[in-house]
């Protein structure tokens, strides 16, 4: 069987990978947008471990709500995302200089 | 198995908000389109006020919980609460003629404001991970929303992206704590979480440590505090200025409420080590916003910079890690929302169509323009920076003594040097208002209709009259903890 250390490490170096991502990406919106569902992936798998590892169903309980508000969250991201193009013409990370002092 | 039936009672304001949000929304669709704004802001008024009473009627000095743990209710969430009701309603009141004059759609700009507030209401109340991690969603997620509700706004939706993604990230880092958490402990209630920790395992605490900096940066994003405050100054800029006045009040008092329930309902065991992660945001908080907004010439910048410092002063009272500590951070942060309401309100109202006033030398000469409305701002700024007799000082004075009780006169001496400083750009605000001469094209006096000069009225002379008499608001703090 494999051991619960392995499914945190999966699970740690997922969570990284996006957070590094969200730094590091300089070029599009849709990608950061992809990072965050990542990251909250990330998350599930954690959660998915401990509970079946612990024997409780909370964890995959949380999972199941981690997932709905994870939908609502992108469909927001997306909306403002249109919005945001529709202004500006350009989804560029490094375009979004309009605020700063 | 019985099936047996949680009592509701203390959901009753909960259950209020819910149903009146359906029939603002049936209003907004089904009324004619020239009286629905009116209709639903007096619907959204109502409600508030409504839930007002109803927190008001049941309040129970001793603590339930109900749904399974699923939802606390104490003092501390109910006057929480209440004050988020109170906030709301004078940012409506502030924002309805801003947004009736810039053709945002107002009915879906209340129905977003009152799911934001059911999402405070319930996050204050959670008492379980994941009551707490669906309402924080319930309640940002509007806020995002509302953020880019000027959808011919670059700025605004440019402020929007910013948010969200911020945002998402720190709801992802809070839930990556709580995954440790859940998996140290074997349980998602508060409670259960906080009797577990007590027994502290010598090699269990470094996974304590571990998930305890992912959920403090997941807090700390909500609260906007230095590190993680990057989006504070471009989301209070580039939001409309009504939205601006929002965030900057209610939902702080929520993210306070969450610091409480996880750090001193969940975590209270693990204080050692939480406090000197406290200490370093604030003083980082309180230097970088006090320096920097002394910079700033747009108004609403500035105030934002300022909010990132106020936050450092309430975290003051919560790195004591006892109860008077609690209860003078409870005080300062209710007070500071009245105060950022009331100097954003003013912003809001001396706003007029096609006329954004939002930088610092929009205010110019406002005394010969208007010198009820400047004499406001002077009692809001002085509050703001923490002079006699306005509440803010008894808000910073009640930290600091906190901090002398705990031994910690360094950090105390530390705050007052930073509070000197920060009292540079207020009283700027005040100088460019009383002593310099407006520019010709803002000569003609500014007007403000006469329910709104009253509403302005209550917010500015309140400061003044909270600080005069402030033991109330202070008893109503200490008998919360």
């Amino acid at each position: 069987m494999i051991p619960l250390t392995h499914y945190l490490i999966v699970g740690a170096a997922l969570f990284s990978l996006s957070l590094a991502g969200i730094v590091i990406n300089r070029k599009n919106l849709i990608i950061l947008l992809m990072c965050i569902e990542l990251m909250l992936l990330a998350v599930n798998m954690n959660f998915i471990a401990f509970a079946s590892f612990l024997d409780n169903i909370a964890g995959e309980v949380f999972v199941f709500f981690i997932l709905t508000v994870a939908a609502a969250e992108a469909a927001i991201g997306l909306a403002i995302l249109m919005v945001l193009y529709r202004n500006r013409h350009t989804i560029n990370v490094e375009d979004l200089d309009l605020l700063k002092g | 198995m019985l099936l047996q039936l949680p009592r509701i009672t203390p959901l009753f304001p909960e259950i209020f908000v819910l149903f009146m949000i359906a029939v603002v929304l049936l209003a907004g669709l089904f009324a004619k389109p020239r009286i629905a704004g009116r209709l639903t802001y007096l619907l959204t008024q109502t409600t508030l006020m409504g839930a007002c009473i109803l927190t008001f009627r049941f309040y129970d000095t001793e603590t339930i919980t109900t749904f399974n743990g699923m939802f606390i209710h104490d003092p501390l969430s109910q006057v929480s609460t209440l004050f988020v009701y109170v906030t709301t309603v004078f940012t409506l009141a502030y924002a309805r003629q801003y947004i009736e004059e810039r053709s945002i759609q107002q009915p879906e700009y209340y129905i977003l404001t009152l799911f934001s507030v059911l999402g405070m209401m319930a996050l204050i109340s959670a008492g379980n991970f994941l009551s707490l991690y669906v309402s924080l969603e319930l309640f940002s997620l509007p806020l995002y929303a509302m953020v880019a509700l000027r959808r011919d706004l670059a700025a605004g939706s440019e402020a929007a992206m910013k948010y969200f993604i911020t945002g998402a990230v720190a709801s992802g880092m809070l839930l990556y704590g709580i995954s440790m958490l859940f998996g140290t402990t074997n349980s998602l209630d508060l409670n259960v979480v906080a009797s577990t920790t007590i027994t502290l395992n010598p090699t269990m605490v470094i996974i304590y440590r571990f998930a305890l900096v992912f959920i403090i940066a997941g807090v700390i994003f909500k609260l906007g505090a230095v590190p993680f405050h990057m989006w504070v100054p471009d989301v209070y800029q580039g939001a409309p200025t009504s939205v601006t006045l929002f965030i900057s009040g209610a939902p702080k008092i929520a993210a306070l409420a969450l610091l409480f329930r996880l750090l001193t309902t969940a975590l209270p065991s693990l204080h050692l080590q939480w406090t000197p992660i406290l200490i370093a945001i604030s003083i980082t908080s309180m230097a970088l916003g006090n320096l920097v907004a002394i910079v700033q010439t747009d108004l609403k910048r500035m105030l934002a910079y300022s909010s990132i410092a106020h936050m450092g002063y309430t975290l003051l009272g919560i790195l004591t890690a006892g109860a008077v500590g609690y209860s003078a951070g409870l005080f300062y942060m209710i007070s500071y929302s009245i105060m950022a309401v009331g100097a954003f309100g003013l912003l809001t109202l001396m706003s007029r169509a096609g006329v954004e006033v939002d930088k610092v030398g929009d205010l110019r000469g406002l005394n010969a323009r208007n010198p009820w409305l400047a004499l406001m701002m002077l009692f809001l700024m002085f509050s703001m920076a923490g002079l006699p007799p306005t509440v803010g000082f008894f808000a910073k004075l009640g930290v600091l003594q906190a901090l002398i009780d705990a031994h910690l006169v360094w950090l105390a001496v530390l705050a007052l040097i930073f509070a000197i400083i920060g009292a540079y750009y207020y009283i700027r605000v005040v100088k460019v208002m009383y002593f310099e001469e407006p520019d010709s094209q803002q000569l003609q006096p500014m007007q403000i209709s006469g329910d709104m000069r009253f509403i302005i009225s209550i917010n500015g002379l309140g400061v003044l009259v909270l600080g005069l008499f402030p033991s109330a608001l202070i008893d109503l703090c200490r008998s919360v903890f």
